[in-house]
């Protein structure tokens, strides 16, 4: 599907936002390109750091392909960076003892050059995915990328209402590391344990906001701790104590050591998170349901969503509409 | 005598309109400050320890006290503590010992640490109406989960969890012995942690059998002096501490003066009666890490791997690295104490001048442990200087799992902080062993004394977290983000990882 | 299981080894035979119980720490610290042991045929009939004794040695330290006093040393004759000297 409903959804919910950031990730996104992790980059000028991050690309492996992110100027989004992407090929045997060399080198480009402040800014690094964000109204942003030319399995959309970075590009939702992408309702209270959990096995957040820690958790639980997702939603999201104790033993044991081992990384505060791979899509909220989620559901389709409006923006004819419960989480994997 | 009496420390005086002669206080005092000549009531202040007992017990509000009420000159630098130290050791050529924790006047950094509350971003939780998580588990933790999935779709935990111990608050009683505090006091707070689903420690006297009904919420103490220690004990308690140091005396040992070995106390100790029970300063099977991770097996090994083992040490200037030494080990839980942890007895010169506050060094020990990536995997236990529920949500927020009390469940019992422990004569009961004195103790009443305070002090901690938006501890624990430093400077900051006010 | 159980030990962790005594002991062994000992710590560790254990080859250190009531007897030699904070039982080594033999023992008997290490019998404990007691055939190095809380220490010299470490008995409280012949005054410890062995002494200790004597087949009697100096605690507060209170 392109990108032309999921732009009609996310404008349903402008009473949500304040015109100061929205963005857009297609999964499948660059089928021609899909062996290569796709960077998308902000420069603040192509004069100074672009050769700085080429050189070390090109260290770490080959730059298959590279171009501008073709972009249409809007009246109202005042353009303060280049988009550009790059298809890159890490060269594996540089990254030893490793069981994922070629993630784990990208990912290190990415925290090297997003924490240098370079007037370089990563924000999207996985295969055959690509994420379009800037400063502005969801509109706004989708015409200045046509994000209806883009072709996606998985679509995440985000409309902010920014209150700690106001108009920068890089605070824009969605948020990216690797195969992982974000988007997020809500302030995260427990951000401080997360990232400094998160941190202490070597992922550094630089986007000055609550969420990227997200997208680091799921990749460091999901592709580092080799939990299912759904467990690894439930160490982001656990039942409380109480609940536990009136489980069945074993299943007890399971929730209790998930709960002792993964406490650091327990996200409170109110959120509602969708979060997607190149073969999933998770949505799950707070453990209180401080934030809304609603979940559509039209043949092999799954939709999540802040609001039941945005769903039958996109899918008039939705068959199922509910609101799951706190902390559960609502998975959808991509049909083989 | 060239040098005299010394000024009074404090002045005692009977409202002669107000006292109606009933001899309370002079019953009531174990320092014999007052006594009876005809039909006066006389006073000798110079006896005076501040207890307040009298004061407590009048039933006439007849006594007041004053401090110090005959000024030295002033003078910035020889204080009046300097000049009576000086008098003191000229007089005796000996070691000057002092009860209760650091009196040295060094800034409190809780005091300079405040909490951050919810406003419109997101919502602050009400823990009256809605789950408010204070459990804690302190124990070992494992790094990773594996889980084996079951054709029905099944999820079971393949992981072994080593035994935890479940705390229902995050704060605990730290551990005060048998000897230099009274049975009465042992048995009053082994009820209230009982009562409130946490844990207290045994020091390391021993654990009296009037206490084995309790024995499921002890904590039993292996310090250098091993008093007390074999396998029933050892089996006994939830847990095993290894005492390395104190936070009022680091890099020595344990002092009970003589005058508080009485018979019972010898039996448990197993040390004759009236001797001074010195702990050496190191143990002397741990001259190492390495023989630390012995001792830690050792005990493990004895309990078949059942009991989490904690160690303690005094917060010093290396605490971090030794805190991540002894994480490697197959210890469980880590106890900090801090420079301003109370004691029975202690040299002053150590009580007031070694060690770093808690507040640094859980600090150094949580970011040291983090850096490592081994954190969670292993409980971090603050103590020393904790009086109020602040300063049990600021060491958390600093990265301490659960937080010892020392002092603050002793003044729930009556204390007075008088600092007159060692003297065997304490008129509340509490840190002496002498029957009479003992008996104005009743567990019954001080048990819910010291429960209430735990009670008290928890509710207080689930409204702070609630009024950050964090319904569980796990998501206070390090998340030094909620904090603020308040008229620290810059280096102190960087230690805490906090930022300023208004940052 | 038999009233004997041997069990091989080669390249064994301690834990599981010791799992195997315990069962083996629950089981009612009275026996349990150790063979191809070699470094495994904290054999007998906490164990309770009448069984004799026999451990052929070198135990690791900690051998029998907190050991109520088994006999536990050692062909070869033992590492740090064999009856560590041992509360009873018997431990008997056919060699030579090395620092911290003894260390805050509470009860019960070692018996080391040949030297021990520094620190022995350090922080030795007592109270009524709980009396431990360390037994060194030849000889000992420096701080025997020290903070001796109570217990018998004594060192035989059958090799004809003469004590010559420092600070013994430095900080005792309670108890005696017996060694053979003289002990240099410039060699005892703070708060340690020395006195002649009186003919009760002997008496008292005699059944002690003739019990070591059988243990490992030697003639009692050269042994109880022999000449000893007795160490004791000058008083019970050693140190209350040192302190004054603020």
């Amino acid at each position: 599907m392109d990108g032309s409903a999921i732009k009609r959804a996310l404008s349903m919910m402008n009473e949500r936002g304040s015109g100061e950031g929205a963005g857009y990730v297609a999964y499948g996104a660059y089928p021609e390109y899909e062996d290569c992790y796709a960077l998308h980059v902000f420069f603040d000028n192509i004069h100074e750091t672009k050769r700085t991050l080429e050189a070390m690309l090109e260290q770490w492996g080959h730059i298959v392909h590279d171009e501008r992110i073709r972009t249409y100027d809007q009246p109202n989004l005042r353009t303060v960076h280049i988009p550009w992407r790059y298809f890159f090929k890490p060269y594996a045997g540089l990254m030893a003892h490793s069981t994922s060399p070629e993630d784990d080198i990208v990912s290190q480009i990415v925290m090297k050059i997003n924490t240098a402040h370079t007037g370089a800014l990563i924000y999207s690094s996985g295969k055959n995915v690509g994420v379009f964000k800037a400063a502005g109204w969801p509109e706004e942003v989708a015409d200045f990328y046509r994000i209806e030319d883009y072709e996606g399995y998985i679509w995440l959309a985000h409309n902010r209402y920014p209150t700690n970075t106001p108009g920068w590009w890089g605070g824009a939702h969605p948020f990216n590391l690797l195969d992982w992408s974000v988007v997020h309702n809500g302030e995260i209270t427990s951000y401080g344990t997360n990232r400094r959990y998160i941190e202490s096995y070597g992922y550094i957040c630089t986007m000055f906001t609550d969420t990227e820690v997200v997208a680091y958790l799921m990749d460091h639980l999901v592709r580092k701790q080799n939990l299912d997702a759904d467990l690894a939603v439930r160490a982001l999201a656990p039942p409380f104590w109480d609940d536990i104790d009136r489980m069945p033993e074993k299943e007890q044991d399971l929730n209790r050591a998930l709960r002792l081992a993964y406490g650091p990384a327990m996200m409170n505060g109110p959120f509602a998170i969708v979060v997607a791979n190149h073969e999933m899509m998770v949505g799950f909220t707070d453990r209180i349901k401080l934030r809304p989620l609603v979940v559509g559901e039209h043949g092999d389709r799954l939709y999540i969503s802040s609001e039941e409006a945005a769903i039958r923006a996109m899918d008039p004819n939705v068959e199922r509409i509910s609101m799951p419960p706190a902390g559960k989480p609502i998975i959808g994997r991509v049909a083989r | 005598m060239t040098i005299g009496s010394l000024p009074l420390r404090y002045k005692i005086s009977i409202d002669r309109e107000r006292c109606m002669e009933c001899e309370r206080c002079i019953d009531n005092c174990s320092y014999g400050v007052f006594r009876r000549e005809g039909d006066r009531i006389l006073v000798d202040s110079r006896k005076c320890t501040a207890c307040h007992r009298c004061i407590a017990m009048c039933p006439r509000d007849a006594i007041t006290l004053e401090e110090c009420p005959c000024d030295y000159r002033s003078h910035p630098l020889w204080t009046r503590q300097a000049r009576e130290a000086i008098y003191n050791q000229a007089n005796s050529g000996k070691i000057i010992l002092s009860g209760m924790g650091n009196a040295q006047d060094y800034p409190v950094i809780f005091d300079r640490l405040v909490l951050d509350a919810c406003q419109v971003t997101n919502p602050s939780i009400d823990p009256l109406r809605e789950p408010m998580e204070v459990r804690t588990y302190i124990g070992k933790k494992p790094s990773r989960i594996e889980v084996m999935r079951k054709e029905n779709g099944d999820v079971e935990l393949a992981t072994t969890v080593a035994p935890n111990l479940q705390a229902e608050t995050p704060i605990m009683i730290g551990h005060m012995s048998y000897g230099a505090i009274s049975l009465n006091a042992q048995l009053s707070m082994a009820r209230a942690v009982a009562e409130t689903g946490t844990f207290m420690g045994t020091g390391e006297g021993g654990l009296h059998s009037r206490l084995y009904p309790y024995q499921e919420h002890m904590i039993v103490q292996v310090a250098s002096g091993r008093f007390g220690v074999d396998i029933d004990y050892l089996e006994r308690g939830s847990a095993i501490e290894i005492k390395i140091g104190q936070g009022a005396k680091p890099g020595i040992g344990g002092h009970l003066p003589g005058e508080k070995v009485c018979m019972d106390v010898s039996c448990t100790r197993m040390i004759p009666l009236g001797s001074d029970a010195i702990s050496p300063a190191p143990h002397h099977d741990i001259y190492s890490i390495e023989d630390l991770a012995q001792l830690v097996r050792s005990l493990k090994e004895a309990t078949e791997w059942k009991k989490p083992v904690f160690v303690k040490i005094a917060a010093v200037h290396n605490a971090a690295a030794i805190a991540a030494g002894i994480a490697r080990s197959s210890a469980d839980a880590i106890v900090i104490d801090g420079f301003r942890g109370g004691t029975g007895a202690a040299p002053r010169v150590f009580r007031d001048h070694v060690g770093i506050p808690i507040e640094a060094a859980v600090a150094s020990v949580d970011a040291k442990l983090r850096s490592q990536g081994i954190r969670n995997e292993v409980s971090l236990i603050a103590s020393g200087g904790i009086r109020e529920s602040a300063d049990v949500a600021k060491a958390i927020a600093l990265g301490a799992d659960a937080v010892y009390i020392g002092t603050a469940a002793l003044v729930a019992m009556g204390c007075r902080v008088c600092g007159s422990c060692y003297r065997n004569l304490c008129p509340w009961g509490i840190a002496t062993q002498e029957e009479r004195l003992v008996q104005r103790l009743d567990p019954e009443v001080a048990s819910h004394q010291v429960a209430n305070l735990i009670k008290a002090w928890t509710l207080e901690l689930a409204e702070l977290m609630g009024a950050a938006g964090i319904n569980s501890i796990e998501s206070l624990r390090g998340n030094r983000d909620r904090l603020r430093g308040y008229m620290l400077d810059e280096s102190l900051m960087s230690v805490l990882d906090v930022k300023q006010v208004g940052a | 299981m038999g009233k004997n159980v041997t069990i091989d030990a080669k390249g064994m962790h301690y834990t599981p080894l010791n799992r195997m005594i315990r069962q083996a002991v629950a089981e009612g062994s009275e026996e349990i035979v150790l063979e191809n000992v070699l470094g495994q710590r904290f054999i007998a560790n906490g164990l309770r119980g009448e069984a004799t254990i026999t451990v052929h080859g070198v135990p690791g250190g900690d051998l029998c720490m907190f050991m109520s009531g088994p006999t536990c007897v050692v062909h070869g030699n033992a590492d740090h610290a064999p009856g560590n904070t041992m509360n009873d039982g018997k431990v008997v080594i056919h060699g030579s042991a090395g620092d911290a033999v003894a260390h805050s023992m509470r009860g019960g008997t070692v018996f080391v045929r040949d030297n021990i290490g520094y620190r022995g019998g350090i922080h030795m404990k007592q109270y009524d009939e709980k009396r431990p007691i360390l037994v060194v055939g030849k000889n000992a190095q420096s701080f025997l004794g020290e903070y001796m809380a109570g217990g018998l220490l004594i060192v035989l010299g059958m090799d004809g040695s003469t004590y010559t470490g420092r600070g013994v008995g430095s900080g005792i409280h309670g108890g005696e330290i017996i060694i053979r012949g003289d002990v240099d005054e410039s060699l005892l410890g703070v708060g340690a006093t020395k006195l002649p062995l009186t003919d009760d002494d002997r008496m008292r200790i005699a059944p002690v040393i003739r019990e070591f004597a059988e243990a490992f087949g030697l003639d009692p009697e050269p042994l109880i004759n022999a000449e000893y100096t007795r160490i004791i605690p000058a008083s019970s507060r050693p140190f209350a000297g040192k302190y004054t209170w603020e």
